[in-house]
């Protein structure tokens, strides 16, 4: 069986596509609205958002997050900024402008009508988080500040100090306070959603673990939003907060919801390299200090062990100067992290392994002195030192490429529906905006669009045009749904074999960044497709988790979420080798031009791959939504 | 580099608890404070032993997740910062280390290392934002702020909410952790028009939970990963008495819909 992959498009102009779509829409009568129940999993940009948004607008929202406060959700880490085509700077943005960056940025694998909307939100997202007093930089003019971001030639950044995702996202979370003081939303911290429930073919509500009691319960609603972020920790290391998982949307998935381009995958160049075997995170370094700082290796291998500082200049390759001297050292994501990876696999790598490269702010220094580079970004330096011991005022910082964000996710139409009706995606959660590669700065605005403008509009149409029934906690459905968990639960516990669940997790993310990682060709993921389901048979037949279901046990919350990424990870490898052209952050090195770049092939692979699940131990069915381009060239990116 | 740790043990809220002592061997100086317990839990679970119960999420020190006491000092011995953020080189070879969780009335044991620290969030209910409902906004360059107050409300705003400010204080309180708030919405100009109501309602909930008072020690700001200065609650205060003389009909109407 195939299902219907309907983007619910809205026809005429592109530019006039959401005003259109936004008067024929549905409404629901105001004083209706408090008679629906509407689930919101996740308390991020996109969640937080969205829960907020609802409950002004009248809905009873219910609103869960795994930490212990709302407010620790990972979009709290976003350091960069946020993009809108506010065009301030008077520098030649647009509307049109960032629309079309973000299509070229991902590649020519995003559908245009999201991402023009996109664009158009993001203006009013930037006057939204203003009001609610979020302390971006400003010049002393008393106006906004502005910077610029990879993939673009405009500065058309917001940020507030290296702290732009916190700042954001506390105006959400005090947003989401105001309506949680006042009834409207009803938060449930420390709450894990381990399953999804469908009734007579709709999201009805969800299966929830408390996390310090152990209880799983049903929690019923009308429509349920999953806004559960992404899936980077599949690779073990990844700048990723530890407990970023893919358990909601996997769960839903294997409830019926397609999984849309699981292995477009970021990569970001900028971030600390390894220290060793301990290590369990990596920290980035944000994106805007490509600003400033000029990435180099030394142009011979013998220099590799020296000291950066005795290197003379015409001994420094500063290879993205080199190779792109139009964008230079703000090239995109992909591009700059396959040449920091080429760079180290010719063996002009430094740092232990030779996994690093320079990113050297002296000549910043020297033009602009050490007070404005602190100014800028004071806050990253004081984080290099403390985790490397080395003083970046005075040494050029040493970086390398991380798993950074995922732009694969539930597939969603233009409504952020998936295909189960009823459940909606929301941020990095969802597969929508960036093709097959995210410009720097603009997951902050995705999330916020979806969440403060889109789904409260699109929820309302929903609601307004689908009659539901009554659905009861003792309706054979729901209590199976609660069965499989505490039968998942009881399994994981009673397992008691020999392996601590991180050894299990670290294992995969090495089989992951191996095979499927910045370059992928398809004698490496036949092997990972081999290696994987031999460590998910090993990891239900031997993991060790200590402790009981009834309490407290963080051992067990990660043991879910591995044993979910050791599904996803499969289906991942097998989307990155059905996809026989380069694109964006996924490289088939079988696929590339003759420099080295990314090589598409349109003819055969101009379409979104969703993946259905067909039940356990058979492969997904992959499904293809078309990409349609009647407004942009498809054309080879270029960033020379 | 191997270290002795005494860490307290408690199984759960209403159980007692205890330190308990364990041998950290083969421990790497460029570890994290939070790697260093990995290692440790790994070797428990290996052991058929309980791992230790923390919190912590995203280990950049910005999440105000993690939290612990270590050798009787919020977030440990290295000045702004976090604990997720320490590395084991702040230690020396066969050094002892107590660990225990943040001790404060307001913030009661979960297990081990975790607490309940809820009263912030309410804390932040009560009063702490503009409200300015999506879609009511202007352009955002139609209110100029100077830098000087954009900075300083950016210094406030800092806040990762951890819960240090309030471990650290003899008396228990969350006057910086209020105070922070109070000065960041109230030093814009967007957060003029619900100052004195912001500030009357969440000392009034700060008051209501079971932090202590403030009597100016400055432990809070020491122990701050974001050194947030204690200029923060001479400004929390200054707000809270002038709400307090002139809109008494406002503390009636306090505790939800401000
Ligand atoms: C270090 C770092 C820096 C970044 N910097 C930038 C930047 O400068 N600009 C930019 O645009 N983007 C940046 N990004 C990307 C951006 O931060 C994220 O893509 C975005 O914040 C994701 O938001 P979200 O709301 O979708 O999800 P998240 O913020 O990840 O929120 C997920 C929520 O879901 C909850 N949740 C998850 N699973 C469950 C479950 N099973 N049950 C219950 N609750 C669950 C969590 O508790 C949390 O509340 C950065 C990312 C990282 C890692
Ligand atoms: S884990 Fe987030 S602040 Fe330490």
């Amino acid at each position: 069986m195939s299902i219907e992959l309907n983007a619910r498009i809205p026809a005429g102009p592109l530019a006039a596509k959401w005003d259109k779509h936004r008067f024929e829409m549905k409404l629901v009568n105001p004083a209706n609205k408090r008679k629906y129940t509407i689930i919101v999993v996740g308390s991020g940009l996109a969640g937080g958002a969205a829960a907020a948004t609802l409950s002004e607008l009248g809905y009873n929202v219910r609103c869960y997050c795994y930490q212990d406060s709302p407010r620790r959700a990972h979009s709290i880490a976003a350091q960069g900024g946020i993009n809108a085509a506010k065009n301030y700077q008077n520098d030649g943005d647009s509307i049109q402008r960032l629309f079309y960056d973000t299509i070229k940025g991902g590649d020519f694998r995003a559908r245009e009508a999201n991402v023009y909307r996109l664009a158009q939100i993001s203006v009013n997202i930037i006057d939204q988080c203003v009001a609610q007093g979020v302390p971006f930089a400003r010049e002393y003019g008393g106006l906004l500040a502005n910077r610029s971001f990879g993939g673009a030639q405009v500065s058309r950044t917001f940020y507030a100090r290296g702290q732009t995702g916190q700042q954001l996202l506390l105006g959400a979370y005090q947003a989401l306070e105001k309506e949680i003081a006042k009834g409207g939303v009803t938060m449930f911290p420390r709450a894990e959603m381990l399953d999804l429930i469908v009734v007579n073919g709709r999201a009805r509500g969800i299966v929830v673990r408390d996390e310090l009691t152990g209880r799983i319960e049903p929690h019923l609603a009308d429509a349920v939003v999953l806004a559960t972020g992404g899936y980077g920790n599949v690779f073990y290391l990844s700048t990723n907060a530890k407990g970023c998982n893919a358990t909601a949307i996997w769960r839903a998935h294997k409830r019926g919801a397609a999984f849309a381009n699981p292995c477009y995958t970021q990569i970001h160049p900028t971030c600390i390299p390894v220290a060793g075997e301990h290590q369990s995170k990596l920290t980035l370094m944000s994106e805007s200090l490509r600003n400033d700082g000029r990435v180099w290796v030394p142009k011979r291998k013998e220099d590799v062990g020296k000291n950066p500082t005795d290197i003379p200049e015409q001994d420094r390759d500063y290879y993205l100067e080199r190779k792109y001297p139009s964008f230079g050292n703000l090239s995109p994501r992909d591009i700059a992290s396959r040449a920091a990876k080429e760079a180290c696999d010719e063996g002009r790598g430094v740092g232990p392994g030779g996994r690093g490269v320079y990113l050297d702010f002296a000549d910043a220094i020297k033009r602009l002195g050490e007070d404005r580079i602190r100014e800028r970004y004071g806050n990253l330096f004081e984080m290099y030192e403390r985790i490397t011991a080395e003083n970046p005022y005075k040494v050029p910082m040493r970086i390398y490429p991380a798993v950074h964000y995922t732009m694969g996710g539930l597939w969603v139409d233009y409504n952020l529906m998936s295909t189960i009706p009823g459940l909606h995606v929301a941020g990095e959660a969802n597969f929508s905006d960036h093709g097959a590669n995210r410009l720097g700065a603009s997951a902050l605005m995705q999330g916020l669009a979806d969440g403060y403008f889109v789904l409260p509009n699109t929820i309302g149409d929903y609601l307004a045009s689908t009659r539901l029934e009554s659905v009861s906690a003792d309706a054979p459905d729901v209590k199976a749904a609660v069965a499989d968990v505490e039968k998942r639960t009881r399994t994981l516990l009673g397992i008691n074999g020999k392996r601590t669940v991180a050894s299990l997790h670290r294992e995969l993310g090495r089989i992951m960044w191996e095979y499927c990682g910045m370059a992928r060709d398809a004698g490496g993921l036949k092997k990972a497709l081999e290696l994987i389901p031999q460590l998910r048979e090993e990891f239900w037949r031997d993991v060790r988790i200590p402790g009981a279901g009834t309490e407290l046990n963080q051992t067990l919350e990660h043991a879910g979420r591995v044993a979910d990424f050791l599904e996803l990870g499969e289906l991942m490898c097998r989307d990155a080798l059905h996809r026989e052209e380069s694109c964006g952050g996924h490289f088939r090195t079988e696929h590339q031009t003759p420099d080295g770049e990314a090589l598409r092939d349109d003819e055969h692979f101009a379409y979104v791959a969703a993946w259905e699940w067909q039940g356990e131990g058979k492969p997904q069915q992959l499904n293809k939504e078309p990409l349609v381009y009647e407004n942009i060239k498809l054309s080879q990116r270029s960033y020379k | 580099m191997n270290l002795t740790l005494q860490v307290w043990r408690q199984p759960g809220p209403e159980a007692d608890g205890g330190l308990k002592e364990y041998q950290a061997s083969d421990i790497s100086p460029d570890m994290s404070f939070l790697e260093m317990l990995d290692v440790v839990n790994e070797r428990l679970i290996e052991a058929g032993d309980l791992p230790i119960a923390f919190d912590h999420d995203c280990r950049e020190g910005i999440c105000g997740s993690c939290g612990m006491m270590i050798n009787g000092v919020a977030h440990g011995p290295s000045k702004a910062t976090a604990t997720c953020q320490l590395h084991m080189r702040s230690f020396r070879d066969g050094d002892t280390i107590v660990i225990e969780p943040w001790r404060a009335r307001a913030f009661p044991v979960i297990r081990d290392l975790v607490v309940n620290r809820g009263a912030l969030d309410r804390i932040i209910a009560a009063g702490g934002f503009i409200s300015a409902p999506t879609g009511s906004a202007q352009d955002a360059n139609a209110i100029p702020v100077s830098k000087q107050d954009s900075d300083a409300a950016m210094d406030a705003a800092a806040c990762i909410g951890c819960g240090a400010c309030v471990a650290a204080c003899p008396n228990g309180s969350a006057s910086l952790f209020t105070g922070a708030k109070i000065s960041h919405l109230g030093l814009l100009p967007q957060g003029q028009p619900e100052r004195f109501r912001r500030a009357l309602n969440m000392v009034t909930q700060m008051d209501l939970e079971n932090f202590g008072h403030c009597t100016l020690f400055g432990e809070c700001q020491e122990a701050c990963p974001k050194q947030i200065s204690i200029d923060v609650i001479s400004r929390m205060n200054r707000d809270f008495l002038r709400a307090a003389v002139t809109a008494p009909s406002d503390r009636a109407a306090s505790g939800g819909d401000g």
